[in-house]
């Protein structure tokens, strides 16, 4: 099982394309006239030293932040502002660098937020949880459930997320943002601050979500192992400036590259 | 000694429910937005008011539906007027925009309604009733009324737990109040969340200024029990329902008690006057717990890294 090649994904239709995109807070630059393209269906890695404007990159994408300048085309509808809660009724779903979670809820009601905007029934049914509002609690939970499985975390369905260990915080994260049914799925770090064992696990499980749901997926990633291994394409960030794009083979024998990662030649 | 005990006990209790409500208000909005509402009081008077004038011309339960349409249109305004534009500015300047609110609600409500004492007629049954006749000489005096009030209050409370802990609309509500970010990138609109909140908390506002109110009277020092939410929160935790249910219960108890029993040592011993003692108690009682448990009984931890 693969992520299909560089090559399949090359043909593949436009899914999100950022253009000219760039972002600054007062004085300080973080990004700087950005282009770059995520096709459906692929595993797209953004990488660069610290501070090189990776997170912005992603907040710019789903909201958080709105550019001063460039534009954002998803699933070809251009826009210049878009609030959070609107990228994810259109399809961005994210996780966090540093775990975002509802840390007083279960493992359950957190990915089962991640339903909220697959259910549809009106506020009223939602306050009796009754008749029509019942029904769809029920068939959420058992696609919750699916995801649950899938991700091996049946174990702690009932545990407060905020008692669980971080690597399978971040795993919670993860199917929480899949409950989301994305078109395009962010992974800030998926695995940051994980041992091997753990590492390779959420490799394993980006893979699947990848290949089983077709989610196409940004993710951005420090472990350039990793990198090489699971993305398609590689989007390189250096003082929120692109020095590289393209796929890991040629972007890791790349001189600019090698530059911004050593610190040489500045 | 054991009936006057019970009785004040359980006198106090009776209050100690309606303080707990005041403070509900206080903690749905702290919850959901970490806004501290200073203008709860004085939501409490204007709901009060509301529901008041309009009694005088219709009957009650048209009455009500009416209170209940002001104060969702009220939640609805704040939200569109103030919230909306102070997205990501910092607490205290949310909270100088609540004491805003306040005053000004405090004044429009005058405007529209009057400024005079208004009564409060629900027909709750005024006879006291007498319990444990055969166990302690003259019984235990209850007011009727209290208990209908308390019973009421507490029906809402179980109301909202179960809305909060069951629907969606409850999962979203506590997901924003754990993290604002992650509950945006689910797709959960804070703007929408605000208003459900500012509007449950103008409910339970019209309740509290109702029970309030037939107790009192309708009146400008009604937004005064607001202050007594403060040190019920402090005990109860700021970001705790059951907390603010125990914690109202503790100090409508413990004032009552500390007047009736407290009193008397203070006079005996050291010749003092003894009274105001509900007055401070509760305030005392927060100082405490300020000092030795600063989150309250049920708050989350504040655990500072340096």
């Amino acid at each position: 099982m693969r992520a299909p090649s560089a090559q399949d994904v090359a043909a593949g239709e436009l899914l999100l394309s950022v253009e000219n995109v760039s972002l600054a807070f007062g004085g300080v630059k973080a990004i700087t006239n950005v282009s770059f393209d995520i096709r459906r269906g692929e595993i797209r890695a953004i990488i660069g030293p610290n501070g090189a404007g990776k997170t912005s990159m992603l907040n710019v994408i789903n909201g958080f932040y709105n550019p001063q300048r460039g534009k954002i085309t998803f699933k070809g509808r251009t826009r210049t502002r878009m609030r959070p809660y609107e990228a994810a009724r259109g399809g961005i779903a994210r996780t966090f660098q540093n775990v975002a979670l509802f840390k007083g809820m279960t493992t359950l009601d957190n990915i089962m937020a991640g339903r909220t905007l697959k259910m549809q029934r009106g506020f009223f049914w939602q306050v009796l949880r009754v008749g029509p509002a019942l029904t769809e609690e029920v068939e959420q939970r058992r696609i919750v459930e699916e995801i649950i499985d899938f991700l091996k975390i049946q174990h702690i369905r009932k545990v407060p997320v905020g008692k669980l260990p971080y690597g399978l915080q971040k795993r919670v994260e993860l199917a929480r943002a899949l409950a989301m049914e994305p078109d395009l799925l962010l992974l800030d770090e998926p695995m940051a601050g994980m041992n091997l064992e753990e590492k390779e696990d959420m490799c394993r499980f980006i893979l699947d979500v990848n290949d089983q749901y077709g989610t196409t997926i940004a993710l951005i990633e420090h472990d350039m192992g990793v990198v090489m291994d699971l993305s398609n394409r590689v989007l390189v960030l250096d003082h929120g400036i692109k020095i590289a794009d393209g796929v890991p083979a040629t972007v890791q024998a790349d001189a600019t590259v090698i530059d911004a990662y050593l610190g040489v030649g500045h | 000694m054991l009936g006057p005990f019970l009785e004040t006990l359980i006198g106090g209790l009776l209050t100690g429910v309606l303080y707990s409500l005041v403070a509900l208000g206080f903690v749905l909005i702290f919850k959901a937005s970490g806004v501290f509402n200073f203008a709860q009081g004085a939501m409490v008077l204007f709901a009060a008011l509301s529901f008041a004038r309009l009694a005088e011309f219709m009957p009650l339960p048209l009455a009500l539906l009416l209170a209940i349409v002001v104060m969702v249109a009220l939640a609805y305004a704040v939200e569109f007027l103030v919230l909306r534009r102070l997205v990501n500015q910092e607490g205290i300047i949310l909270f100088m925009a609540t004491l805003g609110i306040a005053y000004f609600l405090e004044g429009f409500g005058q405007t529209v309604w009057g400024s005079d004492i208004y009564k409060i007629r629900l027909g709750l049954p005024t006879n006291p009733i007498f319990l444990f006749e055969s166990v302690f000489p003259g019984g235990i005096l209850i007011d009727p009324s209290e208990l209908i009030a308390a019973t009421i209050c507490g029906l809402l409370v179980l109301v909202l737990a179960l809305f909060f802990q069951v629907t969606r609309v409850g999962r979203a509500l506590r997901a924003v109040a754990d993290d604002h970010q992650a509950a945006q990138s689910v797709g959960i609109p804070l703007n929408q969340i605000w208003l459900v909140v500012w509007a449950v908390a103008g409910l339970v506002a019209l309740v509290a200024g109702m029970m309030w109110g037939t107790k009192l009277g309708v009146q400008f020092s009604l937004s005064l029990v607001a202050l007594k939410a403060l040190p019920v929160l402090i005990l109860g935790g700021f970001t705790s329902i059951p907390g603010a249910i125990v914690g109202g219960l503790i100090i409508g108890a413990g004032e009552k008690l500390a007047e009736v029993m407290l009193a008397p040592v203070l006079i005996r011993t050291f010749d003092l006057a003894g009274g105001g003692i509900e007055n401070w108690f509760a305030y005392v009682l927060a100082l405490v717990f300020l000092l030795f448990r600063p989150q309250g009984l049920f708050g989350e931890r504040i655990i500072e890294r340096v």
